[in-house]
């Protein structure tokens, strides 16, 4: 077969087994930065227009134009394109650029508030059936919530819930769509159909109905390819064609699913397989090959959902998490790194920098010094890429998983996130010294467990309420995601996406925690130092005075750093303990996103000092101000959380000055690579960075036009600064920056 | 019991003092007293802080990776380090046994005597680099900005230089008072004299800057170059060139 001419190996022609095609046949690249190219003259003149389309849609108030008729799937759009003369890598979600797609299924209420705030109006109609006729995933999650559900769900103890809108974080392999030709993969779906079990229990009724959908999902796939003028039923056969095919299954995937993180999985190094091998062949040069990357950039760039204030407050800049990961070590002690993990980040200098695609590098202490090198270039001069611990992941999840949405491992193809936002523990530590009663609302939300009525607050006391807190956070916990997952798999399968997995791929069960910094500090503060509740008249622990000094998480200091360990691991392990609808491993995060301003302004006082309100540290980071001994004890505190608590990921982000970083930028680059490498060594899971001044974000924040496309780094994924909220960019600003001059 | 060294404070990422990222140990206590200082609270002898070098050790250690990362280690800065010769060589020679690199941030400010000049041999010993600080060439000048002569400084670079440690030369530019052209040609001329057996690795411009004024406020003192300007890239650059003629 021409497509595959020229590839060694032979199991991954036999079966469906990307990972096996890659490890055959990539060139890894051990070289620096130098070979790279300009952008062509196309690829500006598409970025000039994009450009002048974002600032167009910025005067609009967010959103250009928003489909307000046509609900969208696979098919349901014409073909549409920003200038079809000029563009290497077609298609958009809708007919055209810009224009937002409707997506009801998830909830049609989040539809009609998304369009409202943004002077639209759903057509009736379709308001209509889904209020009606058609159910939606909200809707079934609200039928089966418990009252209970509904009150923590209210006060923020459990919050950020995907139960209104798509739950995201499932990597389709869109890399199949390229290897294998769609024929191929329906060929095998038909195969797994005819041979489930006979006994039609619930389980084998359900999969046999959803490997129909997926079958149906991948004919749709074939009919919108054929819009644009392409057949994509054959494996393709040049570089073009592979990234063309990859993209329209990423682009099923987007049409038909909101979901708040839609990641692309781990596509440089198996894309770089067929520009390598059309460079041999002289039917490609370095300029168009990456030009082919710009285009494909670009269209990654251009992802959009239509999305409500709520939603915005919590998840600001309107991310889509595109996250793609870059490098990382093959099993077999090779780098998988290539010319096209340097085209990737190359993408930042030829298109500028931008938030999305979600640009995540799995490092290694073991990666080639060139590409380092160019990371931490680009991470100094950009702000815009994130990195994750290849060394700790690779020993768990292989060398072919990739990172949904921030700091989410996955087996690409065979592993299926159930997204599971967080768990306020701030707020639930205030319950146990309240007994279960809410600080902000005074309501009974929690059981009424026995409130502590001491003068000060003893350690084992609060510890031992604590406990019982946290058993009962997390049954309720594990419970509402098991009512949203059952329902999304009911009202929004994500067919298109199961279609380029296993059949029998495994589901893991997220769970998340927030306020991580906020409860060590808390109970350091009671361990070390003396706290005395201050009591309004119905008794309830409405602020603290703290007498003495007390450890602070941040300083790499075990003395509190081990209560945040602690906390971490009895966390899990209560999570453990509830049983997960459809899946078989349970995990958790610690991350926020830009969620902390959120969750802080629905927490009152803590004991730590915080004020009701203040926003908490986003992930793991040490609260603000807090971590005084420099930015590597910072770290390092930070890194002795164990990632074998939270495989979901520890999210720490860390910012600084340039001139902090060395004098020179040789010393800069060398000192930022390491940073990730002390880092990565220390067993820490991911770091985002940001390198900038404060002067330059303060005038972003004043000049927006000044500065379309600055980027920087939060909690797991990037932002155009200017799109935040003025209150996430004053949190941004005031936040820790390391570096004394 | 290890010995107990008098600590300012501690900064654990410092990327400017020295190679790689390092660990920043500022001892407390001075013997000079320059008007453009940006740790005044670090004058003070005997003061600060008191810890061992096992615990210092301790620190040091927890960071071990990113100095391995980075081709860094420790820095011991201050005030004036070598005010605490005894201390330093202990903990030298204990980060030495850890492979640890070693460098002194200092400003030559004590007096080569027969009892010094036997600790100074035995510090150089465990001490990978040392970043001198040459403030000024010009005796009244020097008097004048840092209160003290200079004579002691020289003498002590050319000690460094005889005993073959690593150096790198520091000049912090000051507009107006220590950017005079003839006095960096001086200061060109003498690192050339210590470059003889080629050990000077780099010479490096530090702008002054106004951000230790606050310091002075604190304790109640009036900063003595009130007003006065960081110097321009330009004038950074030309200094720079004066002094790396002391390297041909």
């Amino acid at each position: 077969m021409k497509a595959w001419q020229g590839f060694k190996g032979s199991e991954w022609k036999n079966k469906i087994d990307v990972r096996d095609f890659i490890v055959h046949n990539m060139t890894a690249y051990t070289g620096d930065h130098t070979f790279l190219v300009e952008p062509t003259a196309a690829t500006t003149e598409l970025w000039d227009q994009v450009m002048n389309l974002t600032k167009e849609e910025r005067d609009a108030g967010g959103i250009l134009d928003l489909d307000t008729e046509m609900i969208s799937t696979i098919v349901s759009h014409d073909a549409g394109y920003l200038n079809k003369k000029l563009e290497k890598i077609v298609g958009f979600q809708t007919d055209q650029p810009f224009k937002r797609a409707l997506q009801p299924f998830g909830g049609i209420k989040m539809v009609e508030n998304a369009a409202k705030a943004y002077g639209y109006q759903i057509d009736p109609e379709v308001s209509h059936i889904f209020t009606n006729y058609r159910k939606t995933h909200n809707q079934g999650v609200f039928d089966a919530y418990t009252t209970e559900m509904r009150a923590a769900r209210k006060s923020g103890v459990i919050t950020g819930l995907p139960d209104a809108y798509g739950r995201g974080r499932i990597i389709g392999d869109y890399r199949r769509v390229a290897l294998y030709g769609v024929d191929r993969l329906r060929e095998e779906k038909l195969a797994d159909w005819n041979t489930t079990r006979k006994v039609m229990d619930e389980e084998t009724i359900r999969l046999r109905e959803e490997i129909s959908e997926q079958y149906r999902a991948l004919d749709e796939l074939k009919q919108m390819a054929a819009t644009y003028g392409y057949d994509i039923s054959q494996p393709a056969e040049t570089a073009q064609e592979a990234i063309q095919w990859l993209y329209f299954g990423y682009l099923a995937a987007i049409k038909e699913q909101n979901g708040a993180a839609m990641s692309l999985g781990r596509v440089s190094t198996f894309l770089d397989i067929y520009i390598e091998r059309d460079l041999q062949n002289n039917v490609l040069t370095e300029s168009e090959a990456q030009e082919l990357v710009d285009h494909f950039i670009m269209k990654l760039r251009l992802v959009k959902f239509a999305r409500t204030p709520d939603y915005n407050a919590l998840f600001s800049g309107d991310p889509t998490w595109v996250t793609e990961s870059i490098g990382g070590m093959c099993i077999d002690g090779r780098a998988m790194v290539t010319k096209s993990s340097f085209r990737f980040l190359h993408t930042l200098d030829n298109l500028g920098p931008a938030p999305e695609p979600n640009l995540t590098v799995l490092w290694s202490t073991r990666l080639p010094r060139g590409f380092k090198d160019y990371c931490a270039k680009m991470s100094i001069k950009t702000s815009a890429i994130q990195y994750e611990n290849d060394d700790i992941m690779l020993p768990l999840y292989g060398d072919d998983y990739g990172i949904a949405c921030c700091v989410s491992p996955m087996k690409i193809g065979k592993q299926v996130q159930f997204f599971g936002a967080r768990a306020n523990l701030a707020k639930a530590l205030l319950y146990a010294i309240n007994g279960g009663v809410d600080e902000q609302s005074k309501a009974q939300v929690g059981l009424h467990w026995r409130p502590i009525t001491s003068e000060y607050l003893t350690y084992d006391t609060v510890m031992e309420n604590f406990d019982e807190v946290m058993d009962w956070l997390a049954a309720l916990y594990v419970n509402t995601l098991n009512v949203i997952h059952y329902m999304h798999d009911k009202y929004c399968y994500e067919r298109i996406e199961m279609a380029l997995h296993d059949t029998d791929a495994e589901r893991i069960s997220a769970t998340g925690i927030a306020g991580l910094s906020v409860v060590a500090d808390s109970l350091s503060a009671i361990k070390y130092a003396k706290v005395k509740p201050i009591r309004d008249e119905s008794g309830l622990a409405i602020d603290f005075e703290i007498e003495g000094d007390f450890p602070k998480y941040g300083n790499n200091d075990d003395a509190v750093d081990e209560i945040a360990v602690d906390i971490v691991s009895k966390f899990m392990k209560k999570i453990e303990q509830n049983k997960a609808y459809r899946a078989k491993t349970q995990t958790q995060s610690v991350l926020t996103i830009t969620s902390n301003v959120v969750y802080g302004k629905k927490t009152g006082n803590t004991p730590d000092g915080r004020r009701d309100g203040e926003p908490f540290a986003p992930g793991a980071n040490p609260m603000h101000g807090r971590d005084t001994s420099g930015a590597i004890a910072s770290m390092s505190s930070v890194a002795k959380l164990p990632f074998s608590s939270a495989q979901d990921g520890i999210s720490n982000t860390f910012s600084l000055v340039p001139e902090a970083l060395g004098k020179t930028e040789a010393d800069r680059i060398n000192n930022l690579s390491g940073v990730l490498d002390g880092y990565m060594a220390k067993k820490g899971h991911h770091l985002n960075i940001n390198v900038f001044n404060h002067e330059t974000l303060q005038d972003a924040m004043n000049h927006p036009e000044k500065y379309p496309q600055l980027t920087i780094r939060v909690s797991g994924y990037a932002v155009n600064f200017i799109k935040l909220t003025k209150e996430q960019q004053l949190d941004v600003i005031t936040r820790t920056m390391h570096g004394r001059m | 019991m290890s010995k107990v060294g008098h600590v300012h404070s501690i900064e654990t990422f410092g990327n400017v003092d020295g190679p790689g990222i390092r660990f920043i140990l500022f001892l407390q206590g001075c013997t000079l007293r320059c008007k453009y200082c940006h740790n005044r609270d670090s004058w003070k002898i005997n003061a600060g802080k008191e810890m061992t070098v096992d615990d210092i050790l301790t620190e040091v250690l927890k960071y071990r990776e990113f100095f391995d990362a980075s081709g860094g280690g420790i820095t011991v800065s201050g005030g004036e380090p070598l005010i605490q010769l005894p201390f330093l060589i202990e903990l030298f020679k204990a980060c030495k046994k850890e492979e640890i690199h070693t460098t002194i941030d200092t400003s030559g400010g004590i007096r080569l005597t027969n009892r010094t000049e036997p600790l100074l041999d035995a510090l150089l010993t465990y001490t990978d680099l040392v970043l001198l600080d040459i403030k000024l060439m010009d005796p009244a000048g020097h008097k004048s900005l840092i209160g003290v002569p200079n004579d002691h400084i020289l003498a002590m670079g050319r000690f460094i230089a005889d005993a073959g440690t690593p150096l790198w030369i520091r000049r912090v530019i000051v507009p107006g008072l220590t950017d005079d052209e003839a006095d960096l040609k001086e200061t060109a001329d003498y690192i050339k004299e210590l470059n003889q057996r080629g050990t000077v690795e780099k010479i490096e411009v530090l702008p002054y800057h106004p951000m230790g004024e606050h310091k002075w406020a604190e304790l109640g003192l009036e900063y003595p170059l009130k007003g006065q300007r960081a110097p321009t890239s330009e004038e950074m650059e030309k200094a720079e060139t004066i002094l790396k003629a002391g390297l041909e």
